[in-house]
C-alpha cells in the first residue's frame, strides 16, 4: 500500500474544502432572511410588510357609518356614487379622530369643472359645461346642492 | 486525523443558525386575509372616464409618489379618421391637474387610465437577478424595497412603462394595486376616488365579484395582448388605436 502513503494530504485538502461548505452555509444562514422562499424566490416577510402600510382614504364605509345624512342625501341624486373621499379628499386621519382632524372647506368653482369642465374627449353623455359661459366664475354651489345637485324647480337639470 | 477539532469550530457557526431557525417560529400572517384565496385585476370600463385626474391625485398621496413620477396616470387619445394607425397622445403632467380643452373635435377623442398590469407572466418579475420583485401569492406584482439594487432591469423589460427608480429611494417602484388597502378589505385609492366608477377593483377568485358577469357580458381587451404577458387590467370599450 505505498502508494497510500501520503494519502494525508487527501484529507488535509478535503477537510479546507469541508470548511469552506460549512463557512458557506453558515453566511448564507445569516444573509438570507428567514422569510425568503415561503411563497417564492422572494422574501414572504415583503408581502407583509406592503400589507401592513397606513392608509390615507378611509372609504366610504367607514364616511357612511357616522355622515347618514349625507347618505340620504345623495342617494337619489345623480352623485350617488360619488364616493366621499373623491371630493373631501383623504380623510381617514379623521376617522381616526373626528373632533381634531376636520376635513378643509371646498371651492366649489374649482371643484366641480375638475370633472364637469366641458372636453370633447370625454364621454357624450357626462353632464359638461363651459364654466365661463355657464356661471361666470360663480361658485357652483351658489345654485346646486353638491351632494344631490340637480336643481328641483326652475332650472335646468 | 488531528484536524477533527478544528473541523468542529468551523461547524459551530453554522449549527448556530441551524438553531436559530429551529427556534424561530414563522412570523404573523395578516389576521383574517387568506393569500390563497385572492386573485385580484382591474376593469377599466373606458367609455366611463372622464379624464378628471382624481385617481392620478389619489394614487399619489396615498401611496407618497413623487412629484413627476407616476403609479398611474391618464392618457388622453386622439384619432383622426384619416389615420387610425398614428393617434396623438398627450398626458400633461400624467393628468393629475385634469387636462386642457381638446383643441381637435373631429375623429376620436377619448381618454385612457393605465396602471401597471399586473401580469400573471410578467416580463418584470422575470428579469430582477435578486428576487426583490415578485408576483404575490394572490396576483399582485409588488418591489421588496430593501432588496432592490436599482438596476433598472425591469424598469426596461415592462413592455407598459409602469415602473420608475423612485428618485428617494433610488429602487424600482411601481403600482402595488394598494397592497395595503386591499388586505384590509377596502378598495384601490384609485377606484375609490373615481368619480364615474370607469376603475373596479375585482377579485378573480370570489365566484360574487360582478367581474365574471361583466366579462361574460362585454368585449373586453388587454393592453398589448400580442407580449403575452397575460395581463389583468381589463378594458372594456379599447380602441385598436392604444398602445
Amino acid at each position: 500500500m505505498s502508494s497510500f502513503k501520503d494519502a494525508g494530504h487527501l484529507f488535509r485538502l478535503a477537510a479546507v474544502f469541508l470548511a469552506g461548505v460549512a463557512a458557506f452555509l453558515a453566511i448564507r444562514g445569516f444573509l438570507v432572511p428567514k422569510s425568503f422562499g415561503e411563497y417564492g424566490h422572494y422574501r414572504g416577510d415583503a408581502v407583509r410588510e406592503m400589507a401592513v402600510r397606513p392608509i390615507n382614504y378611509a372609504g366610504h364605509q367607514t364616511c357612511e357609518t357616522c355622515h347618514t345624512d349625507v347618505l340620504d342625501k345623495k342617494k337619489d341624486g345623480r352623485h350617488a356614487r360619488v364616493n366621499c373621499e373623491a371630493c373631501h379628499g383623504p380623510l381617514a386621519r379623521h376617522a381616526d379622530d373626528p373632533t381634531s382632524e376636520q376635513p378643509a372647506k371646498l371651492d366649489t368653482s374649482l371643484l366641480c369643472p375638475r370633472c364637469h369642465e366641458a372636453n370633447a374627449a370625454k364621454p357624450k353623455g357626462f353632464p359638461q359645461v363651459v364654466t365661463a359661459e355657464h356661471s361666470s366664475g360663480l361658485p357652483c354651489d351658489t345654485c346646486h346642492q353638491p351632494h344631490s345637485p340637480a336643481i328641483a324647480a326652475g332650472g335646468a337639470k | 486525523m488531528n484536524l477533527t477539532r478544528r473541523h468542529l469550530l468551523l461547524l459551530l457557526p453554522a449549527a448556530g443558525v441551524a438553531w436559530k431557525y429551529i427556534l424561530a417560529g414563522n412570523p404573523e400572517a395578516a389576521p383574517n386575509y387568506d393569500l390563497s384565496e385572492h386573485w385580484w385585476s382591474m376593469l377599466i370600463d373606458l367609455p366611463k372616464c372622464i379624464g378628471c385626474g382624481n385617481c392620478v391625485r389619489a394614487c399619489q398621496t396615498e401611496n407618497e409618489v413623487p412629484d413627476g413620477y407616476f403609479r398611474t396616470w391618464v392618457e388622453r387619445y386622439h384619432v383622426s379618421d384619416y389615420d387610425i394607425e398614428n393617434p396623438v397622445v398627450d398626458s400633461p403632467d400624467g393628468g393629475k391637474k385634469g387636462f386642457p380643452p381638446t383643441k381637435d373635435g373631429s375623429g376620436k377623442n377619448f381618454f385612457v387610465p393605465k396602471l401597471c398590469n399586473h401580469c400573471a407572466d410578467s416580463p418584470c418579475t422575470q428579469v430582477c437577478p435578486v428576487g426583490a420583485t415578485f408576483i404575490s401569492p394572490d396576483g399582485v406584482v409588488l418591489v421588496d424595497k430593501k432588496y432592490c439594487l436599482g438596476c433598472r432591469y425591469c424598469v426596461q423589460a415592462c413592455p407598459y412603462g409602469c415602473r420608475f427608480i423612485s428618485p428617494k429611494t433610488n429602487t424600482a417602484e411601481k403600482c402595488t394595486l394598494c397592497y395595503h388597502r386591499i388586505t384590509k378589505g377596502l378598495t384601490t385609492a384609485c377606484c375609490e376616488n373615481c368619480p364615474t366608477g370607469a376603475r373596479q377593483l375585482a377579485d378573480l377568485k370570489n365566484p360574487n365579484d360582478p367581474i365574471h358577469e361583466f366579462l361574460k357580458t362585454h368585449s373586453v381587451q388587454v393592453l398589448k395582448p400580442y407580449m403575452a404577458t397575460h395581463a389583468k387590467v381589463y378594458y372594456n370599450g379599447l380602441d385598436g388605436s392604444v398602445r
